[in-house]
């Protein structure tokens, strides 16, 4: 399972969408490949990425509150899905629908299939729309931030929930979100993303014990921490994100940075300055240097 | 903890219901239970924290405590004085006191007003000042929260969500209040912008002596700014504590399952640590379950908690609890409980005593 996380703007959905050619806008330009199983997405006709999409890589999306219709009943939007992609008849179709509502733990499946979106919780909805995402068996699954409009209970449902069918389906998981604490639960390796651009990437353990980014630090240290004693101050990053229209010169995080020098106006390459090969970072700061320097923001509470 | 022992806010026996009404003679059919029967108090320079999952009535409460709604039964004070029954008119001057700050920073904002005559209307609704004595304040308080006099003329689309709940929270001050009720002030913002928000509070505080209420669903955050901590669940208060002891020491089962489903960014401990999963969403408030309102998803249930509904207990510190399996207790303190209905912190402070925190953590029943 792989795990993103950034700020708002950050750019984590807008990657995601547009692996799957969901971004239909005129103005956009999207450049590089996305290889999957050797074939590039970004070259597929319409037909062919219609069958990839939904089929063999699906989405969940942020807001189970909007993404659903409201004017269909539940079953028949998990139906939708699957007559597209399989062969079978409408009574098939609807078993199946039932089956996975059963799976993802909503109770009375075979009447609460016919209710519509309106009659389901936040938590209940947020099932659905996995249900209806699991619902062609697709290899790669995209969950943007499942739980963000989630209590911390549902919350907590919902990512057992993921980390549960991720076996039961042998699917990948992408899981977009903004909460630390999440992706330390449940990911394997975790992308940090920051106005664009993935700043660090790694294995979680290497990530949150040796962080080689000031953002992720920054993010690290901003959390109120119930393992902790309570820190008298948060630590938090100054200033805001850069607006996207007229990134800074160089490293993007730079002007918020407190350890920015000479060198940051260039911008550094995504490469392991670690002794991981798959330990990645943008900064050009010395590694043994963020050791000293990152002590104190993430474990002082202080603002560096 | 800088308080003088005088509540600055009495909350006594808050009952708040909607009706739900149907038909063309909009005959009453049902009640949503948003509040039902909370006490508690609030001394002065003190932060309380209000917790509870979406639909447990800690916004309705908040927002009778400063009477934007009216209770349906029981009564508010302020300084000692009752509020619950005032009219428009003798309401007035207590809206300087006490202001509110929303949630929703994109929604809380008129988005055809000036950022400058935003927060400049509480000062002109209460004749404060003229035109240019106004406008000097509100440029004040422009920097107080963190933002520059020249935004003055600018409109709330131009803000991002952080900068938009400053000014609501500059709106919030521009009267200078004694009580401030934040409704889930940094729930809709980054992490990184959240730890602004929050040490902007806490400076805020210490300049103007403000007391918060501050209602929140992230424990982390709760922990963070409050001194004292009430956790509601379905329209009832089932625990309130001096904050660190909540989280060292939960002893109602809700509560500590809410607490172990807050994700801890660390991964070794976050495998190490049991992890209580709540079955099931919040009963509706309309038709709210008998007895203990948490008894379908408690996991220490037996026969007494669906028929009775226990009381608030006083369990020494300042700590009450409603439940009738608590956790963390000894059998010393469980034979010493007391049940009162009436929970002054004055009263919790008589009975406080040292206590053993050895604490087991499997349920007792209570000899009742």
């Amino acid at each position: 399972m792989l795990g993103i996380v950034g700020d708002s703007g950050s750019g984590k959905s807008v990657s995601m969408m547009s692996v799957l050619r969901l971004i239909n806008d005129p103005n956009m330009q999207v450049e590089g490949e996305v290889i999957y199983k050797g074939r590039d997405l970004m070259k597929l006709d319409k037909d062919q990425m219609q069958e990839v999409r939904g089929g063999e890589i699906a989405m969940i999306f942020q807001d189970p509150m909007t993404s659903l219709n409201p004017v269909y009943k539940i079953g028949e939007q998990i139906c939708e899905g699957i007559l597209t992609h399989q062969d079978i008849d409408r009574r098939a179709a609807r078993r199946r629908a039932v089956e996975l509502l059963q799976q993802v733990g909503i109770p009375h499946a075979e009447s609460r299939v016919d209710d519509f979106p309106h009659q389901f919780s936040g938590g209940m909805r947020q099932r659905a729309m996995i249900a209806m995402a699991l619902a062609n068996n697709p290899d790669v699954l995209i969950a943007d931030e499942p739980t963000t409009a989630l209590d911390v209970t549902i919350q907590a449902q919902i990512i057992e929930l993921i980390d549960k069918l991720k076996d039961d389906f042998g699917s990948a998981v992408v899981l977009i979100t903004h909460d630390l604490g999440v992706v330390a639960d449940i990911a394997d390796r975790i992308g940090v993303m920051y106005a664009g651009r993935v700043v660090e990437f790694g294995a979680k353990r290497d990530l949150f014990y040796d962080p080689q980014h000031p953002y992720t630090w920054g993010l690290l240290g901003s959390i109120p921490r119930l393992d902790r004693p309570k820190a008298s101050r948060l630590h938090s990053i100054e200033g805001m994100p850069p607006s996207l229209i007229s990134l800074p010169q160089g490293c993007k995080f730079r002007p918020r940075c407190p350890h920015a020098f000479e060198k940051c106006l260039e911008e550094p390459d995504l490469v392991s300055r670690v002794d991981k090969r798959d330990h990645l970072d943008r900064c050009w700061l010395d590694p043994a240097t963020k050791r000293v320097a990152r002590y104190k923001t993430i474990e002082g509470g202080q603002a560096a | 903890m800088s308080t003088n022992g005088t509540p600055l806010v009495e909350v006594d026996s808050v009952v708040k219901y909607f009706p739900i009404k149907k038909g063309w003679l909009s005959r009453e059919v049902g009640r949503v239970h948003a509040v039902d029967d909370v006490t508690f108090a609030v001394n002065e320079g003190e932060t309380l924290g209000l917790v509870g999952e979406s639909g447990c009535g800690k916004s309705t409460l908040g927002r009778t405590i400063v009477r934007l709604l009216e209770p349906t039964s029981g009564d508010v004070k302020f300084r000692g004085r009752s509020i619950g029954k005032l009219g428009r008119r003798d309401l007035r001057p207590l809206r300087k006191e006490m202001q509110i700050v929303f949630q929703d920073p994109y929604a809380s904002l008129n988005p055809r007003k000036r950022v400058g005559s935003i927060i400049a209307a509480p000062l002109q609704i209460h004749g404060v000042g003229d035109r240019g004595e106004r406008r000097k304040q509100v440029q004040e308080l422009l920097e107080t929260v963190g933002l520059s006099p020249e935004h003055y003329n600018r409109f709330p689309h131009e803000f991002s969500g952080g900068q938009r709940q400053r000014i609501g929270v500059a709106r919030a001050l521009a009267l200078r209040p004694k009580l401030i009720v934040a409704d889930e002030p940094v729930s809709a913002l980054d992490v990184s912008i959240q730890s602004q928000m929050l040490n902007l509070l806490d400076d805020l505080q210490g300049e103007f002596h403000l007391t918060y209420i501050f209602i929140a669903h992230d424990l982390g955050v709760v922990r963070h700014v409050s001194d004292r901590i009430a956790v509601m669940y379905l329209g009832k208060l089932v625990e309130l504590s001096p904050a660190e002891e909540l989280y060292d020491r939960p002893i109602m089962p809700y509560t500590e399952a809410l607490l172990s489903a807050v994700p801890i960014p660390d991964p070794d401990l976050s495998d190490q640590r049991e992890r209580i999963v709540l079955e099931g969403d919040v009963p509706s408030p309309i038709n709210p379950p008998s007895g203990c309102r948490f008894h379908p998803r408690c996991r220490y249930m037996t026969e007494i908690c669906v028929q009775v509904e226990p009381p608030l207990a006083d369990y020494g510190n300042g700590h009450l609890a409603a439940c009738h399996h608590p956790l963390n207790v000894d059998k010393e303190t469980l034979e010493r409980v007391k049940v009162s209905k009436l929970h002054t912190p004055a009263a919790a402070d008589e009975s406080a005593k040292p206590r053993d925190t050895s604490g087991e953590s499997h349920p007792v029943v209570p000899e009742s």
